[in-house]
């Protein structure tokens, strides 16, 4: 099982500051093993879905050129103290990881 | 006695089943995977994101006629001396929900995200991006209405990111 999102949403004034980090290697298959000499393959997140109560605040497609432990700060308005935010990945290798917070205030 | 020792071996048997699905299931459960999973399957713009330079990128994405905006605000360093994690911030004025899609003109691939926005999400971001050599940062904005923008900055880059 992928290592848990660090996810923290809190809100300032009307706005919510959403920060994620999604621990992943974000390899990009152009990499060689020291060792071996051979090309590590490709493995990295391909999408992620932001959601507060269900609805989808932000739908992101990925590519190996975003770094290692992918972190995003999103904003959105119109959210309330305890709105319930989840974050959710796929990767090319069909694995997958959720985590899930409460909006707190700052 | 050998009726006994049976159902021992039964129950404990039961026992780790029970607890080999609640170590599955539960976490899904308390993670709500099973509603945002099928939101996430087969979104993934291979054209696009496979694209090995910046036109076919562009064509991928529909955006090789896009308009300069001033309403596109791109924060990144001049100089990053770590090509493997180049932090940048990315503010849109465009009006009317959006998706914000971010192009490394140089790198093996140049397109690095797409950024839909919906339900009261600001189209503002903060990300990381690895950066192979000294490149144009691209920007481009797809408004509700199809139409598409476009700013950009150049960032150099000191030490590739492409072995990180």
């Amino acid at each position: 099982m992928p290592e848990p999102i660090k996810l923290r949403a809190t809100l300032q004034g009307d706005t919510a500051e959403i920060r994620i980090l999604m621990p992943h290697p974000m390899e990009t298959g152009q990499r060689k093993d020291p060792d071996s000499g051979r090309t590590i393959p490709a493995h990295f997140i391909e999408t992620f879905v932001v959601s507060a109560n269900g609805n989808v605040l932000v739908r992101g497609q990925l590519n190996t050129a975003i770094s290692r432990n992918p972190l995003f700060s999103f904003y959105a308005k119109g959210l309330k103290m305890g709105d319930r935010i989840s974050v959710a990945w796929l990767d090319n290798k069909g694995e997958k990881r959720s985590d899930e917070t409460v909006l707190v205030t700052a | 006695m050998r009726d006994a020792a049976l159902e021992i071996h039964r129950l404990r048997r039961l026992l780790l089943k029970a607890a080999g699905a609640g170590c599955t299931l539960g976490p899904l459960l308390a993670g709500g995977l099973l509603t945002p999973l099928r939101v996430l399957a087969a979104d993934w713009n291979r054209p696009a994101f496979t694209a090995t330079n910046l036109p076919d990128a562009l064509k991928a994405v529909g955006g090789t006629s896009s308009m300069e905006s001033g309403g596109i605000v791109i924060k990144a360093p001049d100089v990053a001396e770590n090509g493997a994690q180049v932090a940048i911030e990315i503010v849109s004025a465009i009006p009317a929900g959006q998706t914000i899609m971010v192009f490394v003109d140089k790198n093996p691939m140049p397109l690095a995200a797409s950024l839909a926005f919906a339900n009261g999400a600001v189209p503002h971001t903060r990300l990381q991006l690895k950066m192979a050599e000294s490149s144009r940062i691209r920007v481009l904005v797809k408004a509700m209405d199809g139409k598409i923008y476009h700013a950009s900055r150049d960032v150099r880059v000191t030490l590739g990111g492409c072995g990180a």
